[in-house]
């Protein structure tokens, strides 16, 4: 029970790191971005391929997936992402799953269509005993990494300059641009940033989730239930709703495997249906 | 301005040419009989989906979901109830047709992103189910050994698939003109004047809820017999017919050609089956990959640049008949 709600709490914080950097695009600039999982992806292959492949230690593979992932949306936002940012939903739709099957495609053409596995170091592994729970010792690094990566989101976005600089730009655009703000560099490193943190999550993750060239179909719907679920006007509030999706799916799929699929989702539509704006959104953001 | 209404609604020369070229094709080359109906029910999927985001402005990610019922349904029917094709179609469609009912109400609340989720969300529940069911659905395996019994009791179902291709142009064309029947009618014009402003739809008077609920209904039920005829032509059901791809595919042939005018959807799936024949040859395994990049291509020049360009090209073609009203 207690151990459900652990692989449910470390599920839970994974997928606020994965969601984290598009609780930005889509939540607060308003860009339907489903490709945010190709991000992720990129940075599990990366974190695979170097740990499996060229015996690179794990722990020193994760910043080089956060940079790879960081790298690839630096790299995509002005050229790509800018131009469509004013264009109507279906366009950001039809536009991001077209990158989704480049990346899918392209993943498979070079890596095959397996499953990837990530070489853990051997003090991750197994489990430990803590007040008679028996807890995995990478899923308590992973809820202590992104934990330490929420907080540290948080304290970024309300206390640092370049946080209020965001908030201001998301706001009101033109204002932000004539207060000298320099708009288009704040959102592109935004966007990288976010990417980045997906390709963290993704290395992070490749173990738990599994990683394989679907991944970014697979989870693209947990990314945006967590930012739809969760609202955007806060980080709380993604952190809570991926906790609950994280814990609600781990223990639906543990004690009702009939059915545990789809509770995710007809969680996510009663939850629309009552909140449309999400769980804890301010309210008429939109 | 009700007279520029009817002139929209007039047969023009060049719709009766479309429809003469296309029963040329299936009469004369009877040897792709089978591709032939692939594109007809590609295109009936897409005109169903037309209905609603071109006239309706509704963003759905899982239009499959319609569809694939309606597959299972026709295949379920035929195998339990009678293999007889005219009542499958109709049961079929119609049990689409109460599933977009019944799921109307959900995609008209919140935002662009809620309705996204929601349609999408919907078609994974229905592939689950189907998944889970498998005794039912044959899961992964699908329902192989369909068999339909012979047209009016006349016209077998051949295996080069000739019967079925005049089958599904039929059906395609009655409903084809269905639809072009309701977007020109009252019903239809205001629906396009809630996809362009729905606030000020609703202040004239429009029942705005009513009608998005009525032309989902309706796209449900076109998408079941899209379905349904893909069922009955090929004698097989598999969870494919759920999966994201069909979504995402039909989304594309009829971005491909052209929202808002119905033909686009036959025009998009002529052109997505060619794409799609022409880059499975060319890398097989990944086609997909030149699909996405067509997508994006398409989206970064911008698919009003595309369209604007075609239609000067068109009206400098044909002085004095610009064809108007979709401005």
């Amino acid at each position: 029970m207690v151990t459900i709600l652990f692989d449910g709490i470390a599920y839970g914080m994974l997928l606020f790191v994965l969601a984290a950097g598009l609780a930005v695009t889509l939540g607060l600039m308003n860009f339907v971005n489903l490709a945010h999982g190709a991000f992720a992806m990129a940075g599990g292959y990366l974190t695979a391929v170097l740990s499996s492949r060229m015996g690179v230690p794990f722990l020193a593979t994760l910043p080089m997936a956060f940079l790879f992932a960081a790298l690839l949306g630096a790299i995509l936002e002005p050229t790509l992402y800018r131009p469509m940012y004013r264009r109507p939903h279906l366009d950001q739709v039809l536009f991001s799953i077209g990158l989704v099957f480049m990346a899918m495609a392209a993943v498979n053409y070079m890596f095959g269509a397996s499953q990837q596995f990530v070489r853990l170091p051997a003090w991750l592994n197994g489990r430990i005993e803590v007040a008679g729970v028996g807890i995995g010792v990478y899923r308590l690094f992973i809820i202590v990494v992104c934990g330490i990566l929420a907080v540290g989101l948080q304290l970024i976005l309300s206390r640092t300059r370049f946080g209020s600089q965001l908030r201001a730009s998301v706001d009101d655009r033109p204002v932000a641009s004539g207060l000298g703000i320099n708009v288009n560099r704040i959102f592109l490193a935004t966007f990288a940033f976010g990417s980045g943190l997906a390709g963290l999550a993704g290395a992070l993750g490749a173990e738990l989730l599994g990683l394989d060239p679907g991944f970014p179909l697979k989870f693209m719907i947990y990314f945006l239930v967590v930012v739809a679920v969760g609202g955007t006007s806060t980080i709380s509030g993604p952190l809570l709703a991926a906790l609950l999706l994280g814990i609600a799916d781990v223990a639906g799929k543990y004690y009702i495997p009939e059915i545990g699929a789809f509770i995710i989702y007809v969680v996510m539509i009663i939850v629309l249906l009552w909140r449309p704006h999400g769980l804890f959104s301010r309210g008429g953001a939109r | 301005m009700k007279a520029e209404y009817v002139t929209r609604a007039r047969l023009k020369p060049a719709e009766i040419v479309v429809w003469v070229v296309i029963v040329a094709v299936l009469a004369l080359v009877p040897q792709y009989a089978a591709l032939w109906t692939e594109i007809l029910i590609l295109a009936l999927f897409a005109i169903s989906l037309d209905l609603i985001l071109g006239y309706g402005g509704i963003v759905s990610l899982g239009h499959a979901a319609f569809f694939g019922f309606g597959a299972y349904a026709a295949g379920l029917y035929a195998i339990h109830v009678s293999p007889e094709p005219l009542t499958g179609l109709v049961v079929a469609t119609a049990g689409a047709a109460l599933l977009g009912a019944l799921t109307s109400f959900i995609v008209l609340r919140g935002s662009d992103l809620t309705r996204l989720m929601v349609t999408l969300a919907v078609a994974s529940i229905l592939y689950e189910l189907a998944n889970r069911f498998s005794g039912l659905t044959g899961g992964a395996d699908g329902l192989p050994g369909i068999f339909i019994d012979p047209l009016f009791g006349r016209f077998e179902f051949d295996l080069e698939g000739v019967t079925g291709s005049w089958y599904t142009f039929v059906v395609f064309f009655l409903l084809f003109m269905l639809a072009r029947r309701i977007v020109h009618s009252p019903f239809g014009v205001g629906l396009e004047a809630i996809r362009d402003n729905r606030l000020r739809a609703q202040s004239i008077g429009i029942a705005v809820n009513a009608r998005l609920a009525a032309v989902y209904t309706l796209a449900a039920a076109y998408a079941g017999a899209a379905g349904a005829l893909l069922v009955q032509t090929t004698g097989f059901a598999s969870l494919d017919v759920l999966s994201f791809h069909r979504s995402a595919d039909v989304l594309l042939a009829l971005v491909l050609g052209g929202t808002g005018y119905l033909y686009g959807g036959i025009l998009g799936a002529i052109v997505f089956k060619i794409m799609h024949d022409f880059l499975s040859s060319l890398t097989p395994h990944y086609w997909q990959f030149w699909m996405g990049f067509a997508l994006v291509a398409i989206m970064l020049i911008g698919r009003d640049r595309i369209y604007d360009t075609v239609r000067d090209l068109l009206a400098r073609m044909r002085p004095g008949q610009g064809k108007g009203g979709q401005a």
